[in-house]
């Protein structure tokens, strides 16, 4: 009896870390199941700093740069398949969009932009027909040859865009489109009014010993590119024009910034909910977030605001990309025509707290909530867009044509060694 | 009745004689009878096979992949050797991390052997029957809850404002305010792993005979000479066999840091991940995986010498 109560207690701890480690590794195990396809298929950079030497100035052709354009959208296939991110497929504008077309949406989440681009893997993989890619997932997308060139003039509100969301540079290479701008929006600073009576001016609040401890940012290592934005202005002799493309210097300039921010850092929040949980305890009083965050906190009466510094600001630029083996073209580019009705922004505009690429989406966020245009800036001169430097890739090629600059890989190290 | 006793004829029968039953039944048992080799084969072949294949198989890959490299410009993988990212990963940025990694992992199987001791005792030892099976009953409830629903309750536990500070602040003393800290990984781990520890040490102590407890007191030993020489030797491997699970999962574990870590509590499991899914870098990743691998290897050699297989077994 002893015995056997002995080995059924054995058995169940070893059946329950069986069960556990199991969990774990699914966890662990779907990342890296995707892992090696996101490597496959080129989700980004380098080895070390050290080996981008040996990469050509010239930046190499987009595999699927040749594919022919369709000059006409066929019938729907009945079915398409996206991926994007959550908050990207409401019901609001699907459902329409269904009945409309007979083409049924499914659409899978992406927490990251890696997880976009591991799930693009091969093209789509022959499943997937399109992705909501952030620029920083963009260039990634375009020249591991997942994503194809689409047609823009079969987007009839394509003219309506933003000029500076037409064609940039990390959906548009060589005038090919590699898919179609969608929303966007700045990552803002954020800070508790009970502290700050004025808005901060600079992001220096960011690096002030003054708020040692109650400080947050996101732990993403494009967070490098908002200290090199600040270096940018405060450390002109540095010479930072593109806070994605970073000479050795500068890019350790950045780092070591960052190195000297770690103390003041609370925590590097992972996810959003963090952030806001963060300053919903007064945990912090300053961080660098997104107007998700704001909405959010404002809307559950916390005392806090958000502004643009003087610097600038860094932000995302959302892009619908086309899979290079997409099942379901016509849909998609049906899709495409949809989304990028004034209406569809709007609502999508809303829902997310963002800001709409097609200028005509202002009147109709007004009509949905009065006073939503000015709030997430779709009335705003582009001159106001010119301060937001839109998240891309690092890669070792530089805008002036050397490959001199620092690539994402390198990134990722020295973001481990900043916050590690 | 009947039922029995002609069960257990034929296996007396069976037994006695072999060849005559089995030639009689014929087929595809009489084969495997005649064949003990082919059984014993066709047995193993399903659990050999998946620990051949899809086991030892993609830890080979792994091991092969973290001597690859990647292509600067297209970042493919490519099959060229190098020995870069083990040369990497002895620099202080990942020292330090996996410094911090098993240094947790040890804090934290100490702290659940040392809870988990005198609740196990009581238990195995003390307490009656039904009390025994309501502990029991307690200790495992928990595992019945996801991980990610009790690692967020410690949230809310140990954040600015929450319930400690509050109680804290109840009685008197300074807040204690550590929320995302390496404290509060420290204190979410020994709970979320504790049942791991429980159990074993229950195990072991349920098996240490009474009368061996009443010879050390009938010889003079006092309590604590008793624990000291006596329960705590026929403890060990319980102790061992439980270790293996707290340091083994505190060790692979990348959530908790995540969720309630703050700035500097990077685990291996969490550069891992960022390597692979942020940065695309699958051959430092694999060669970081290597890591726990060794270490755990060198553990369980200590913990068997500890007597842990015994235990388990």
């Amino acid at each position: 009896m002893r015995r056997s109560t002995h080995v059924i207690a054995a058995t169940f701890a070893a059946a329950a870390a069986l069960v556990l480690a199991s969990c774990g590794s699914s966890g662990s195990g779907g990342t890296s199941s995707s892992g090696p396809a996101s490597a496959d298929s080129g989700s980004s950079q380098a080895a070390d700093g050290g080996s981008s030497s040996s990469a050509p100035a010239a930046a190499p052709k987009p595999p699927t740069a040749d594919e022919p354009l369709p000059t006409s959208i066929g019938d729907g296939e009945g079915e398409l398949n996206l991926i994007a991110w959550e908050g990207y497929a409401q019901p609001d504008w699907v459902q329409p969009f269904e009945k409309d077309t007979g083409c049924t949406v499914n659409a899978k989440y992406a927490g990251s932009s890696n997880e976009m681009v591991s799930l693009m893997a091969n093209g789509g993989g022959g499943q997937f027909d399109m992705v909501s890619a952030s620029g920083d997932a963009g260039l990634r997308l375009i020249y591991s040859g997942d994503v194809k060139p689409v047609n823009v003039d079969l987007v009839p509100e394509w003219k309506n865009f933003y000029k500076f969301l037409q064609s940039p540079d990390f959906n548009t290479i060589d005038g090919k489109h590699y898919g179609v701008s969608y929303e966007f929006g700045p990552n803002v600073l954020l800070y508790n009014t009970d502290t700050f009576t004025a808005a901060p001016d600079s992001w220096s609040v960011l690096y002030s010993d003054q708020y040692k401890g109650k400080v947050t940012v996101p732990n993403n290592p494009i967070q490098i590119a908002d200290a090199a934005l600040y270096l940018s202005k405060s450390q002109p002799d540095l010479g930072i024009t593109d806070p994605y493309e970073l000479t050795q210097p500068q890019f350790d300039a950045a780092v070591n910034l960052l190195k000297q921010q770690r103390p003041l850092i609370k925590k590097y929040w992972d996810l959003a909910s963090q952030e806001i949980t963060l300053f919903q305890s007064n945990a912090v009083v300053v961080g660098a977030a997104w107007p998700y965050q704001t909405n959010t906190l404002v809307a559950a009466k916390a005392p806090v605001a958000d502004t643009i510094p003087k610097e600038g600001a860094t932000g995302w630029a959302d892009t619908w990309m086309l899979a290079s083996k997409a099942p379901h073209p016509n849909c998609a580019y049906k899709y495409l025509q949809w989304a990028t009705t004034p209406t569809v922004q709007a609502q999508q505009a809303i829902y997310f707290g963002e800001t709409p690429v097609n200028t005509k989406a202002c009147a109709e966020m007004d009509k949905l909530a009065a006073g939503s245009c000015s709030q997430y800036h779709a009335d705003a001169p582009e001159s106001y867009f010119e301060t937001i430097k839109f998240w891309k890739t690092p890669l070792a090629q530089c805008g002036d044509g050397s490959a001199d600059c620092v690539t994402y890989t390198a990134w990722q190290s020295a973001w481990t060694d900043i916050t590690g | 009745m009947d039922g029995h006793h002609r069960l257990t004829m034929t296996h007396t029968d069976l037994r006695t004689t072999p060849a005559g039953r089995v030639g009689a039944t014929g087929g595809v048992s009489g084969a495997l009878w005649r064949r003990p080799w082919l059984r014993g084969s066709l047995t193993l072949a399903p659990p050999l096979l998946w620990l051949g294949v899809i086991y030892l198989a993609s830890l080979a890959v792994m091991l092969v992949t973290s001597l690859w490299s990647v292509n600067p410009l297209t970042n493919k993988v490519e099959a060229t050797w190098t020995l870069a990212n083990f040369q990497q990963i002895f620099t202080s940025t990942y020292l330090v991390i996996i410094a911090r990694t098993i240094g947790m992992a040890l804090l934290v199987t100490a702290t659940t052997a040392l809870v988990a001791f005198p609740l196990a005792y009581y238990m195995a030892r003390v307490a009656s029957k039904r009390t025994r099976n309501l502990l029991f009953t307690l200790i495992v409830l928990p595992l019945w809850a996801s991980y990610i629903a009790r690692v967020y309750a410690w949230i809310v536990i140990l954040q600015q404002g929450g319930t400690l500070d509050w109680f804290f602040a109840k009685i008197g003393l300074p807040e204690p305010n550590i929320g995302y800290t390496n404290v509060a990984m420290w204190i979410v781990y020994s709970y979320i792993w504790l049942p791991y520890m429980v159990i074993p040490i229950f195990g072991a102590l349920e098996r240490i005979p009474p009368s061996y407890l009443e010879a050390s007191a009938d010889l003079g030993a006092r309590g604590g000479t008793t624990l000291r020489r006596v329960i705590l030797p026929m403890v060990l491997p319980g102790v061992a066999a439980g270790s293996i699970f707290t340091f083994s999962l505190t060790l692979g574990d990348f959530i908790t840091p995540i969720l309630v870590g703050g700035a500097g509590s990077s685990f291996i499991g969490n550069v891992i991940y960022s390597n692979i899914g942020v940065a695309g870098n699958l051959p430092f990743a694999a060669a970081l995986a290597v890591v726990p691998i060794v270490i755990m290897i060198v553990y369980l050699v200590a913990a068997n010498l500890a007597g842990a297989s015994k235990e388990v077994s």
